[in-house]
């Protein structure tokens, strides 16, 4: 058992200073009819690493690698090229082996890029305070509801029909139990879902949440939708599940939004089947004592050097236990570092270079797929739209599968009911698609739709 | 037993402040700008295989215009930056951590290997499900293993985090005790408990009751049957408990619970010390959160991801999170809608926490069913040397043996001078990370102590005499010592009051040069 250090003269003599003849007395306060006798038999017992890693990559080898297909899936989770020096710069054994900042004397290291974490995330959505990140996009955004029905004293949450299902859930699970709230959500629709969003509005309501781009690829102007809601006395949540976009598109916080919760996989994270993921928190400054979440302050030492903190944990279960503004306590404390590395490394520049790549190899996509006989449904995209098919998307989904290509998420995948939207397919294009990827997605497309 | 390093060589001629250097930097410790502040603008450590075109015109008034303010740099310095950095943080692979509660083991490198397959970790969670059948069987299998060793017929996998998988079963209590047309308002949670359970306890509508620890460090069984009665939805217990201790009674307390219709939380973080050697199914409870960050070795990362999957009974199962995983003639498949409309819903994005899937996952099949009982054996037997080797110099809060963890309290401390926070300070000089510290709540000044069963004899013979050193530094009157420690860390003692009084939550261009 390679991970376990003891001799049997370690453990015997160990045994010696504590008085007790075997390690089965240190457990004589286990019920008796409780106590194991031996090994469960229905268990493998110990293996090799090498047996292990056998055992593993045999799991992987079913699965086809979005690395070896040409992949168009978004929806929530974007395939992203991730510079080499992230993975290994999170591998160092401070940062993946080290524990939550409480002792900061010790932990400088990760509290000073939690700060730079909080400041590129602020930057970003355009936004004046961010948290060190929350589970993921969808939880975060359930806790943006919880914290606008803290601050504005309201318990009504309004959904815009295009947010993406599973946060549109999570914000479900997530209230159905707190404080009485009432979840007043929309079917999606092809055109604007903002039609008709603001007078959903009334003087219960808390919050308003959208999706921008929306969940079919539309971006919008929200700076309308904010003045309205306000004028309402609700808070504007705003929700990008790509943040990404952020590097071309005007910023929530310069739209007017009161909270953005985003997706950060995208930078220095992989799709990784779905997880983990981190979720971005930022809120205007004076709701920040409201805030979910951990937050890195800048303070000094008591040699008056600068150094950094855990701060505002007044917030905070273990400080709070009940009257706590959440009960997180572990957070994404690794894909935020990841985040924050690939960030970096991109800069101002690389990040507009790689949003603009993103846009252009989208708009290659749309336009290979148009020429395949696909109707475009997204007027204004960044990296994803949706495209009407002639057959049911899951179908031509699955058959496309077959031919080795990843082509896209149909839409009955995220609305089940919705069969109005049965031939309808979700398709991202970004940086790692290549001129021949699209190429075999529209001849494949061809083949099978005729 | 013999102590018989020089634990006292650093001491006699440490200075109170540190030598001043041209550079500001100390040897091996660099001091390090914020990223911000190392910004040449227009640099980038990014590149593109054809020149990116500005598509952002297409997106007309939607475009954004003024510059956000990231810092440009290339790789080497991105890659300078970030390992100093790390430097400055103390991590398990570099020393001994002895968190209680928290398990601090090894994370197994192999783990690591396998999470980063391209079969893995190039996944996209909507890919059809013929094209992930691996990673379904994956998750299968881990949870097959977390229901045999918890001897529990369901499992929730989706659970992000251990504050995550207790709402999970918290909701599902509650989903059950309203399908049984029996709501009730009340959890509840024993004065030890973490504070997530009663944040967790909120967060689901319920009123929190605390129940008192008895003079052994456990439940007070009759203090209990007085809290318990038609209002009660549940009870919120971790075991072993936060003291370290096995609730001697809990089989009793289970049939308490019950009798009086609620039902058994079990908060699972301190599964470390039974795995393999008591299925908590048999002790009689509902559900049970496990931190695969914690007893199954994925990573803590310096504050997550986590995981923390639930195991529960069939009463339970049914309300259980979407989305589950299933077998069927055509191979597995992953189930998202709730046919039979008892789930109380979505936990989180898409299926659960993969990446911990996949390291935990190895690390069992690597320990083994005998191997994770000789982690519990020797988790266990290394905290009872720890206690049995300090009692005499400080004081244990209660009686052994204990369990996977050892907990003392200030009383060894009374008129030093010396407070729980000084002497754990002192710690950080000597090389070790502090022990968890006021916490479990119901002793005073607590010392939680725990050193898994990764740590060698030697490392923990050096932190028994490491701390013997100290207590006995402390009883002589040397309290100064702990008043300034620590004072070879990166920094010294942070001060958080002025952080909370005036909190400075980012960096802003110009700051620095106004604050000179």
């Amino acid at each position: 058992m390679r991970y376990l250090p003891h001799t049997e003269a370690d453990r015997a003599a160990m045994l010696r200073t504590i008085g007790a003849a075997t390690v089965d007395e240190l457990f004589a306060d286990v019920p008796a009819s409780a106590r194991l006798s031996a090994p469960l038999d229905d268990l493998p017992p110990h293996a090799s690493e090498l047996a292990v890693e056998r055992h593993m990559a045999a799991l992987a080898r079913q699965n086809l690698s979005a690395a070896d297909a040409p992949c168009f899936l978004g929806a929530g989770a974007y395939r992203h090229h991730i510079p080499a020096a992230v993975d290994h710069l999170i591998q160092r054994s401070e940062f993946l082996t080290s524990y939550t900042p409480y002792q900061p004397e010790v932990s400088q290291g990760t509290l000073q890029y939690l700060f730079e974490f909080q400041t590129q995330v602020a930057l970003l959505t355009g936004m004046e305070v961010a948290n060190a990140s929350l589970y993921d996009g969808a939880s975060a955004c359930a806790e943006a509801v919880l914290m606008a029905a803290r601050v504005t004293r309201r318990h009504r949450a309004v959904l815009a029909g295009n947010l993406h299902p599973h946060y549109r859930d999570v914000v479900r699970t997530m209230t159905r139990y707190s404080g009485h709230m009432q979840v007043d959500s929309a079917a999606p629709v092809l055109g604007d879902d903002l039609d008709g969003l603001a007078e959903r509005v009334d003087d219960t309501t808390a919050c308003v949440v959208v999706q921008n781009p929306d969940a079919f690829g539309n971006l919008r102007d929200l700076r309308p939708l904010a003045q309205a809601v306000q004028a309402k006395g609700a808070l504007l949540v705003v929700v990008v599940t790509e943040i990404l976009s952020l590097g071309a598109a005007m910023p929530p916080g310069d739209m007017g939004a009161d909270i953005v919760v985003c997706e950060g996989q995208s930078l220095g994270n992989p799709l990784g089947f779905g997880g983990p993921y981190l979720g971005l928190f930022a809120s205007r400054e004076k709701f920040v004592r409201n805030m979910p979440g951990r937050l890195a302050g800048e303070t000094v030492d008591s040699d008056g050097r600068r150094g950094y903190v855990l701060t505002l944990s007044t917030r905070e279960q273990h400080i709070r236990r009940e009257k706590a503004t959440s009960n997180i306590c572990t957070n994404s404390g690794l894909c935020s570092l990841a985040f924050t590395i690939h960030l970096s490394l991109l800069g101002e520049r690389g990040l507009r270079d790689l949003a603009g790549l993103n846009m252009a190899r989208a708009a290659a996509t749309a336009d290979a797929l148009v020429g395949a006989g696909c109707e475009l449904l997204t007027p204004v995209y960044f990296n994803e739209f949706a495209v009407r098919l002639k057959k049911p998307a899951s179908k031509v989904v699955d058959a496309l599968a077959d031919f080795g290509v990843l082509a896209g998420v149909p839409a009955t995948r995220l609305w089940p009911d919705a069969a109005e939207l049965d031939d309808v397919m979700l398709v991202a294009a970004t940086e790692t698609v290549s001129d021949d990827d699209i190429a075999a997605l529209a001849t494949a497309l061809k083949e099978v739709q005729g | 037993m013999t102590h018989s390093a020089d634990l006292s060589r650093h001491r006699d001629g440490a200075a109170s402040a540190l030598p001043e250097t041209a550079s500001g930097h100390s040897g091996l410790d660099h001091e390090e700008p914020l990223i911000f502040e190392l910004d040449s603008p227009g640099r980038s450590g990014a590149d593109w295989p054809e020149p990116p075109a500005d598509a952002t015109s297409r997106l007309g008034t939607l475009a954004r215009t003024a510059p956000i303010g990231l810092p440009g740099l290339s790789e080497p310095q991105v890659v300078r930056h970030y390992v100093r950095l790390s430097r400055k943080n103390y991590s398990i692979d570099a020393g001994l951590y002895p968190l209680g509660s928290c398990t601090m083991k090894h994370n197994p490198r192999l783990n690591e290997k396998v999470a980063r397959m391209p079969g893995f970790a190039e996944l996209h969670p909507m890919q059809p499900p013929a094209t992930v059948q691996g990673a379904l069987a994956c998750i299968d299998e881990l949870a097959t293993w977390l229901k045999t060793l918890t001897g529990m017929p369901a499992v929730a996998m989706s659970p992000a985090a251990g504050a995550a998988g207790e709402l999970c079963g918290l909701m599902a209590i509650r989903a059950c005790l309203e399908d049984r047309g029996d709501a009730r308002e009340i959890v509840l949670v024993p004065e030890s408990a973490h504070g997530t359970n009663p944040a967790t306890a909120a967060m689901c509508g319920y009123r929190v009751e605390s129940i008192p620890a008895d003079a052994r460090g456990r439940v007070d069984l009759a203090a209990l049957r007085e809290k318990l009665n038609d209002r009660v939805a549940a009870i919120m217990l971790t075991n072993p408990n936060t003291c370290g201790l096995f609730e001697t009674d809990i089989v009793e307390i289970a049939q308490a619970v019950h009798e009086a219709g609620a039902l058994f939380y079990c908060d699972g973080a301190n599964f470390n010390a039974i795995v393999g050697r008591v299925r908590p199914g048999d002790l009689g409870i509902d559900c049970m959160h496990i931190n695969l960050h914690k007893t199954f070795s994925t990573p803590h990362g310096g504050g997550g991801p986590g995981s923390g999957p639930v195991v529960l009974t069939a009463e339970l199962a049914p309300f259980a999170p979407l989305p589950t995983v299933v077998q069927d003639g055509e191979g597995w498949r992953l189930v998202e809608q709730d046919a039979g409309g008892k789930s109380f819903g979505r936990l989180k994005g898409f299926h659960g926490q993969m990446g911990m899937f996949t390291r935990a996952l190895t690390y069992m099949l690597s320990h083994g069913s005998d191997g994770l009982r000789q982690v519990a054996d020797d988790s266990v037997l290394n905290a009872n040397y720890i206690l049995a080797s300090l009692q005499d110099v400080m004081t244990p809060s209660f009686d052994g043996p204990c369990m996977h963890e050892a907990l003392f309290d200030d009383r060894f401390l009374k008129d030093t001078g010396v407070s729980t926070l000084d002497f754990a300070k002192a710690m950080i000089d000597e090389g070790f990370h502090p022990m968890t510290m006021y916490f479990p709540l119901v002793v005073h000044g607590a010392m939680l102590i725990e050193p898994t069963e990764t740590e060698s004899k030697a490392s923990i013979d050096m932190l028994i005499g490491t701390l013997r050193h100290l207590a006995e530094r402390a009883k002589a009157g040397d309290a100064d010592l702990f008043h300034e420690a620590p004072r070879l860390a990166p920094r010294r003692r942070l001060d958080e009051t002025a952080a909370a009084r005036k909190p400075i939550l980012r960096w802003r261009p110009g700051v620095m040069e106004a604050a000179e």
